[in-house]
């Protein structure tokens, strides 16, 4: 009798085992397979930076090469060449535009923030609603205008542009953002009031609070919205591409983008290679960004999708 | 009196943002409004000839690129939001369950939402090359002729289907971070008390995960709809500023930029306002419809 029931312990037991592992080959196959998914491009784009043109139109794509086969000449031809796009002065140009827009972004969002999270004032609700409301607002609508805008500034001259007037039309429009004062605030929320009256006891001013209590205790916070300002600025392509005239003002993307079109009609293979070594250096300093910081980046983007 | 109200430097602090959110989104939302009914606008002295109720969405509304916009724009948010949220979906589930190389796999994952969509949209228009890209060699596998999918004479259906891979390929890193994180929030207990009763794994799923995430799933669902009502960048990396192949894939936002890419041409800057009107409109349908929906289904 017990024997038997050892038995059947021991078979469903084994069953288990065996439908777990079943589970687990399969969680981790089909997770295999759509991580290869996300990473072919990536992996493409390097691939074929390294080719050779006749490598680039062989009938049957190669997968591999080895090292001696690399041609890293593309990478050269690509950045040094003559006839190439400019791509370290897009770079400079990208750095310099990412490093304003976020400097502003970051003074107004911490001052804003602190407005809404600590001081009572009115119309406080409803300017609150009021940002609220715009964000659902797509933004074109804000696009069409404020190219007018700039427009009559007279920084988006189509005949001679200055650099400072198209660094100011890539910058200015941008050294806000509604969603980062929600976010900020809802950290600069969670700081205790009691830490807030103490000071005031001890007769710290507004500003100095803000400063030097609030600003370091909400860094990781500042820190995402800084990486993530920066990150957005380094991709963009819209805005630039409509308030930029001259082609020594492009940021990277739309740097990388006129090559693409000067060459559509052009024997493709021939520069296809030293397309994707300039898309692969405009990516490469995200990815290192990115895995530097990784934890940062992916705090603020999840936090993002629970709507605070 | 620590409470105090503090209108003034309340307003003093706020002040650097009020500024350029006047002149950089409260204005523009009002001045991109009345352009809709302006007469021949001149962008760059704001002079009309006159007013107008309906003269320029007429006007966009017979454009030659208006209605296949219309199309191409609702075909992509069909297709690409709810498969790349079923698909973001089981792969959170999926991540969720794993403890080994969990952190691993969520940073490959996250890979296409840091990288530019210029760059990678470069990419899969060589992968979609007609004569040596990838895809095409692996259809041959299965015995089908090389398809042109992106390069000049591109078949629209074709062009389509490239660009609807490479969009939901683009919208799955946001969306698994966001679901993950949503997972991980769920209380075990649900869980725990489900084992107990051994409720199978897909039952579970049915009756815990999704009715827990729904609120998620709902924001997910909305905020990509407006997104993707958005297309633009993917199409110009992928495709080119021409939007495709004699612009056959040219969405609301692309007739935005088409128009605005030449605002001395009489009339295009009201178009564009136009546009950007409809694609408002298209929105906020969207958004109430949505809220009536989550209202019924969504369990909080």
């Amino acid at each position: 009798m017990s024997t038997q029931n050892n038995e059947t312990t021991y078979d469903t037991r084994r069953q288990i085992i065996f439908k777990r592992v079943m589970r687990y080959t399969f969680v981790y196959g089909i997770l295999t397979f759509f991580a290869l998914l996300v990473i072919i491009p990536f992996y493409w784009m390097i691939l074929t930076s390294l080719m050779t043109p006749d490598k680039i139109a062989s009938d049957i794509p190669i997968m591999f090469l080895r090292f001696r086969d690399m041609q890293f000449g593309n990478y050269y031809e690509a950045m040094f060449a003559p006839e190439a796009p400019d791509f370290l002065r897009y770079m400079g140009n990208t750095v310099l535009v990412a490093a304003i827009s976020t400097v502003g972004t970051i003074i107004t969002t911490i001052l804003s923030a602190f407005a809404f999270a600590r001081l009572q004032f009115r119309f406080k609700e409803l300017f609150f609603l009021l940002l609220i409301a715009t964000m659902m607002i797509p933004g074109e609508m804000f696009v069409i205008t404020n190219f007018i805008t700039v427009s009559r500034f007279g920084w988006v001259e189509m005949v001679d542009q200055q650099y400072y007037h198209a660094v100011l039309a890539m910058t200015l429009p941008f050294m806000t953002s509604i969603f980062y004062i929600f976010f900020l605030r809802q950290t600069f929320k969670q700081i205790p009031n009691e830490l807030y009256y103490a000071a005031k006891v001890d007769g710290t001013k507004d500003f100095q609070y803000l400063w030097k209590i609030m600003v370091p205790i909400a860094r990781p916070t500042i820190i995402t919205i800084l990486i993530l300002n920066a990150m957005g600025t380094w991709n963009a392509y819209i805005w630039p591409n409509l308030v930029s005239t001259r082609p020594a003002y492009n940021l990277v993307s739309n740097g990388l983008r006129e090559f693409a079109t000067a060459i559509e009609f052009l024997p493709q293979e021939e520069y296809i290679g030293q397309q994707m070594a300039a898309a692969f250096v405009i990516t490469f300093p995200i990815l290192v960004v990115f895995f530097l910081l990784k934890k940062h980046i992916m705090r603020g983007v999840s936090r993002s999708g629970i709507k605070g | 009196m620590l409470e105090d109200r503090h209108d003034f430097k309340a307003w003093l602090y706020l002040l650097p943002a009020l500024i350029l959110l006047i002149v950089f989104t409260f204005y523009p939302i009002i001045n991109t409004f009345m352009i809709v009914f302006m007469v021949d606008y001149d962008f760059l002295y704001g002079d009309y000839t006159g007013w107008t109720l309906t003269g320029n969405i007429q006007a966009v509304l017979g454009h030659r690129q208006f209605w296949p916009a219309i199309r191409n724009t609702v075909l992509i948010a069909f297709v690409s939001v709810p498969l790349s949220v079923i698909i973001s979906l089981f792969i959170a589930v999926w991540l969720n369950s794993i403890k080994k190389l969990q952190g691993a796999f969520q940073t490959i994952f996250f890979l296409p939402y840091v990288t530019n969509a210029i760059a990678v949209g470069l990419a899969f228009a060589v992968i979609f090359n007609r004569d040596y890209g990838l895809f095409n060699y692996m259809l041959s596998l299965f015995g089908i002729d090389p398809i042109n999918w992106v390069a000049p004479g591109s078949p629209w259906r074709f062009s389509m289907i490239a660009l609807l891979v490479f969009i939901t390929w683009n919208g799955l890193a946001f969306k698994i971070m966001v679901f993950l994180s949503g997972l991980q929030s769920i209380d075990k207990q649900y869980y725990d008390a489900a084992r107990i009763d051994s409720a199978s794994r897909s039952r579970i799923f049915r009756k815990i995960t999704v009715p827990l995430l729904s609120p998620m799933i709902a924001f997910i669902t909305i905020t990509s709809f407006i997104g993707a009502f958005k297309e633009y960048t993917a199409i110009v990396g992928m495709f080119g500023e021409q939007m495709g192949y004699r612009g056959q894939l040219i969405t609301i936002v692309g007739l935005v930029y088409e128009a605005l890419g030449e605002p001395y041409v009489a009339g295009s800057v009201s178009l564009a306002a136009s546009a950007a009107i409809v694609l408002f409109f298209m929105t906020l349908l969207l958004t109430i419809f949505n809220m009536w929906v989550s209202k019924k289904r969504v369990h909080y």
